[in-house]
Order: structure tokens, then C-alpha cells, then sequence
């Protein structure tokens, strides 16, 4: 027993970064219907950068705030240069474009900071807290910034007039237009909150994982599952869905199925999802007119 | 197919079939994978240039031949060329299967599930209750099959790659032609069909999911043949050489070489093949970072790839003062 509320315990910590992702991920696709699939290596970039200030004598929390900073405008200029020409072509040539952007971030990395995995610091402190056999101190410290990103958000999104005006451009830009929103920077915005947020992920995930310039494959594929079965168009969703996944996963790979096989989850997860309820557990049906 | 047409086909055969006498050896087998990508990547062309469905995961299919013809050989002591149909109608089969739950996605979701595909397979094929066939991390080492005897006999001697080489360069022949008729007849107008309106492909009569499920088993069949090729040419398969690195590459073959074109594929398998050569001369991590910059600058610039930049370098050459240039079909606008 001790060992499953254990398991369910550690997957609620790495559902957090997932549903961090996953939370990205539904960013990018509210404001523009686009799965990005680069996400991943964004935020492997992202680690990195953070990884290369504390190196230079930063203090961590000071690092952490650049990095989400450098982030934001990374996201904001990608939109703007690369995915802007590309965003009323068909999905393949959008596909494409992603794809290009993944490989592209992956061998800018392994060149710049070469191939070898590097350890990542962790805020938290080492011994556990509240001295607890369950999780360690790291694994709360995730699953707390997850709430605390979640809640800015939801604050963010609720309260704020640029928040309401970045709502108004995903739903109906036409209208949106009409009334003075710059629709465009409003998804050059999006794209940076979502390039911010997986900074985060990856400074979280980076201590457990390791630091190298694949280390957000897996992720990515368990963030897309978590999206998915969240219900892509729904943040609150992605988060629940995150967490869901990381459980999963966890109790799954210690019980039943071993950890050879964990991204099969993800796998069946997502071609489950796509095929039996598209729309996730909290996501708007869609209905295409003929 | 007009004349110059196949007078171009007959020039590139005779060169084909002289290259092995030509090169050295490391460079023939070079060009035996040249061929092997180009059967590859002309099964995702079908799919995705012709049919119009995004496949982030035909590694898996290329992983499932390679698989197929190394447990066929090393444990069914079966011949090489006999692995090869075999492969064939696994991957046939297996392409079928997947195409069935993909029918309910398209674009950007059937990108998304095929690229889990592509992301989880070398963990399945690394998976333990399976190690007795497939090896596991090791994978199968395979030995390299021999010329056969009758050559010899006829004065031609022929080392195992040159063999190895004609054997390959026999089976594309054959996979070509099968393509091309397979393209134009009335199957590969019913997936031009779906690609370009389904709604109107429906209305002609097409049953839009048997066509889109048995266009997902022919291009994995395609692609699960050159794997077994592959598996037999490098003599070794192991799952990490079918990470999503291999599936990617294939997808930048036919954004390259030029989608919805048969000759496409050989363009594209000669880029695949020879452009990170070239580049790994600069730096290990290289040839990805050029890889994806000419993604970038074929989508915005030259969206029809190599095939369509000598389509229509060939139109303006051969253009008359009052004739129309015919048409680039374009997949990318």
C-alpha cells in the first residue's frame, strides 16, 4: 500500500510538468489551432539557457525569472518570423514547418552545449518536508508551481483587459478585429505565454530527467496525451488531464506493466483518446458544416 | 509517357546499372541505400503527396520490415530475397490495421498519432517478452547474403555489395513501375480524389475509408519492403536506429524531393542520403540544424520541391512563344 500511494504520489509530480506542457500546448492551440510539436525542444532550449546563467553565478531564482523572460520573447519571435507566413497554409506544409523548428532547436542545442547530459540544480531544499516518506521535496515543489502557474493564468485570463482581448481574438478574430484588437500580436502573445510556460516545465522536469537535448520526448508525447484527453481547447482540462496522465504512467509502469513499456501509455492514450471522444473529457465538440 | 520521357528513364537505368563498376565500394553501398530510401520515401509520398494523410511515424513501418526480414533470416533460416514479400505483406497488413482508427483523423491529429507512434516504438521493440525474437537492445546481426551461382558462370563475377546493389536496384525497378500504374489508374485517382475535396470524391461513389485505409497499408507495404532491404543491406537491426529522428528524415525526403511526384522519391533519397555527409564534415549536430533549414526555406520558397523545380525549369526551357506552360500540381500552396 505504502508503495502505490507512493506511485500515485510521484505521478501527481511529474503530471504536473505534463500538465505544464499540456497547459502550453493548449495556448498555442486556443489562439491559432495548431498543435505545435516543437514545443518540447522549446523548452529543452529554454532549460538550457537557464542552465548556462546559473553557471555564470546567478542565483537560481534570479536565473529562473531571465529564463521565463527570454521565453516569452523567443515564443513572441517565432511566431512572428517563422509560423506568421505559414498560418493560413494547409495543415501539412504547418506540420512541416514544426517539424523543421524541432530539429532545428534539437542540433542548435547538441552544438552550442554539446551532447553529454548535465545535471540540473533543484530550488527545494534536499531533505524532505514536513518530513514525509512519501515525496521529496523537489516533487512538492513541482506540483506547487504547477498551481501557482495555473492560478496566474486563470487570473490572468479572468481579470485583465489584455487577457479578455486575447480571449476575444481566439474565439472570433473577425469581430475581434472590429473592435480595435491587434488579433495578430494577440497570437504573437499567446505563443510567448506558451513558450514561458514550458520554460518552466523544463526547469522542473530538468532536475529529475537530466539535462540533455532530448530530454523532452517523452514529455512531449505525455503532454500531448494529457492535452488530448483534457480536451485540447481547454486549459483547465490540459491540467487535469496532466495530472491524470502522470498517475497513470506512474501506477501503470510500477504495477502492471513494467517500465519498458511506459510511452506505449502515452500511445494508446492518444490514438484512444482521438478515436473513441476527440474532444477530450472538457473540450468543445466540433461539428464541420458540409 | 512520351518519348523523351522514357528515352530519360532508359539513360538513367544504363547509368544506374553501370555505377557499381564505376565507384568504390564504400560509395556502391551508398547508392544501394540511395535506392532503398527512394522505395521508402515513394510509400510516404503515396500516403501524404498523394492521398494527403500526414505520417510523423512510417519508421515504424520501415522498423517492422527491417524486423520482419532479420527474425526471417537469422531464426527461420529463410532466404533473402524471400524475406522480402513476406515483409512486404506484414507491413501491408499492419499499415491496414492503423489506417482503420486513423480514418477518424485528419491533419494535424493524425500527424500527432502517428508521431506517438514514431516516439514510442524503439521502447516497444526494446520490450523484454519480446527480446527472444527481437533481441532487445542488441537487436540481430545478419549475414551478408552471396551472389548467386549462376553469375559466375556467365563471366560475371560480382562481389556481395555489387550483388547486393543489383538486387536493390531490381526490387525500386519493380516498386516504380508498381507505383506508377498503381497512380494512375483508377485506385490513384480515387486518392487524388479524396486528398483534393472529400466531400465531392464521396459523391462520385469513392468509398473514401476503404481507399484511405488500403492507401495507409500500400504505403506502409512500400516502406516496410525497404526496410527489410535495409535490414539485409546493413546487416544489423536495433531498436534505437529507429528512434523519430528516422521517421522525420523520411518526411523531409519527400518535402524535398518533391510531393505528389514519383521521381520525388529518388530526389529525395539522394538528398537524405548524401546532404549530411557533407555536412557532418562541419559539426556532429549539423546536419539536422541544415536538415531543417532547407524544411524551412523548400516550404516558403519552392513548396513543389526538386521535381517541381525541374518540372518547371524544363517548361520554361522547352516553352514556345504562344504555348501555355503546363500546370505544377502543388500540394503545399
Amino acid at each position: 500500500m505504502d508503495q502505490f500511494i507512493h506511485q500515485v504520489l510521484a505521478g501527481l509530480a511529474t503530471g504536473g510538468i505534463y500538465a505544464s506542457v499540456a497547459l502550453a500546448l493548449v495556448m498555442i492551440y486556443q489562439a491559432t489551432h495548431l498543435v505545435n510539436f516543437a514545443q518540447g525542444e522549446l523548452a529543452m532550449f529554454s532549460t538550457y539557457i537557464a542552465w548556462a546563467l546559473i553557471n555564470a553565478g546567478l542565483p537560481y531564482w534570479g536565473a529562473f525569472f531571465l529564463t521565463v523572460g527570454f521565453s516569452f520573447v523567443l515564443g513572441v519571435v517565432i511566431e512572428r518570423v517563422i509560423i506568421r507566413p505559414v498560418e493560413n497554409f494547409p495543415a501539412l506544409a504547418v506540420v512541416v514547418v514544426f517539424i523543421a523548428l524541432l530539429v532545428i532547436l534539437n542540433s542548435v542545442t547538441g552544438w552550442i552545449y554539446s551532447f553529454t547530459i548535465k545535471s540540473f540544480p533543484s530550488p527545494f531544499p534536499e531533505q524532505t518536508l514536513f518530513g514525509n516518506k512519501y515525496m521529496s521535496s523537489h516533487e512538492i515543489g513541482a506540483i506547487g508551481v504547477t498551481l501557482v502557474l495555473l492560478l496566474l493564468l486563470y487570473a490572468f485570463f479572468r481579470y485583465t483587459p489584455l487577457g479578455l482581448a486575447m480571449r476575444a481574438a481566439a474565439q472570433n478574430p473577425e469581430s475581434s478585429r472590429l473592435v480595435g484588437i491587434r488579433v495578430g500580436w494577440m497570437l504573437a502573445l499567446g505563443w510567448g505565454l506558451a513558450a514561458a510556460i514550458g520554460s518552466v516545465a523544463g526547469m522542473m522536469v530538468a532536475p529529475i530527467v537530466f539535462l540533455d537535448p532530448n530530454m523532452m520526448g517523452g514529455v512531449l508525447l505525455y503532454a500531448f496525451a494529457a492535452a488530448l484527453l483534457g480536451g485540447i481547447d481547454s486549459p483547465g482540462g490540459a491540467v487535469f488531464g496532466g495530472f491524470l496522465v502522470g498517475v497513470l504512467e506512474n501506477v501503470l509502469g510500477a504495477f502492471v506493466i513494467g517500465n519498458e513499456l511506459k510511452l506505449a501509455v502515452a500511445l494508446v492514450l492518444i490514438i484512444g483518446v482521438l478515436t473513441v471522444r476527440p474532444s477530450g473529457f472538457f473540450g468543445k465538440v466540433h461539428v464541420t458544416r458540409v | 509517357m512520351n518519348k523523351r520521357t522514357l528515352i530519360g528513364i532508359v539513360l538513367v537505368l544504363l547509368l544506374a546499372c553501370a555505377l557499381p563498376f564505376a565507384v568504390s565500394e564504400y560509395r556502391n553501398f551508398q547508392f544501394t541505400l540511395v535506392l532503398i530510401y527512394s522505395i521508402a520515401l515513394l510509400g510516404l509520398n503515396i500516403l501524404t503527396g498523394f492521398n494527403g494523410q500526414i505520417s510523423l511515424g512510417h519508421g515504424a513501418f520501415y522498423a517492422i520490415g527491417a524486423y520482419c526480414a532479420a527474425i526471417l533470416m537469422e531464426q527461420a533460416g529463410l532466404p533473402y530475397w524471400a524475406t522480402i514479400p513476406l515483409a512486404g505483406a506484414l507491413c501491408l497488413g499492419a499499415g491496414f490495421l492503423f489506417g482503420l482508427p486513423a480514418l477518424r483523423l485528419e491533419g494535424l491529429y493524425l500527424a500527432l498519432a502517428t508521431f506517438a507512434l514514431g516516439v514510442s516504438l524503439p521502447q516497444l521493440l526494446k520490450y523484454h517478452r519480446l527480446e527472444e525474437w527481437t533481441g532487445g537492445v542488441q537487436g540481430i546481426v545478419i549475414t551478408k547474403p552471396d551472389a548467386p551461382e549462376f553469375l559466375s558462370g556467365l563471366n560475371l563475377a560480382l562481389n556481395q555489395d555489387q550483388w547486393l546493389y543489383f538486387f536493390t536496384l531490381a526490387v525500386a525497378v519493380l516498386m516504380f513501375l508498381l507505383a506508377r500504374n498503381l497512380l494512375r489508374g483508377r485506385i490513384g485517382r480515387a486518392m487524388m480524389a479524396i486528398r483534393d475535396n472529400p466531400i465531392a470524391a464521396e459523391a462520385m461513389g469513392i468509398n473514401i475509408s476503404l481507399v484511405k485505409s488500403l492507401t495507409f497499408g500500400i504505403s506502409a507495404m512500400f516502406t516496410g519492403i525497404a526496410g527489410a532491404l535495409s535490414a539485409i543491406a546493413v546487416q544489423f537491426v536495433a531498436p534505437d536506429s529507429f528512434n523519430i529522428f528516422l521517421s522525420i528524415t523520411f518526411l523531409i525526403g519527400i518535402v524535398i524531393g518533391g510531393l505528389a511526384s514519383i521521381p520525388g522519391a529518388l530526389y529525395g533519397a539522394l538528398f537524405i542520403q548524401f546532404v549530411p555527409n557533407i555536412a557532418d564534415e562541419i559539426s556532429k549536430a549539423a546536419p539536422w540544424a541544415i536538415f531543417g533549414l532547407f524544411l524551412l526555406g523548400f516550404t516558403y520558397l519552392m513548396p513543389t520541391g526538386i521535381a517541381g523545380a525541374i518540372r518547371l525549369g524544363w517548361v520554361r526551357l522547352t516553352r514556345k512563344a504562344h504555348h501555355k506552360p503546363s500546370r505544377v500540381t502543388t500540394i503545399l500552396p
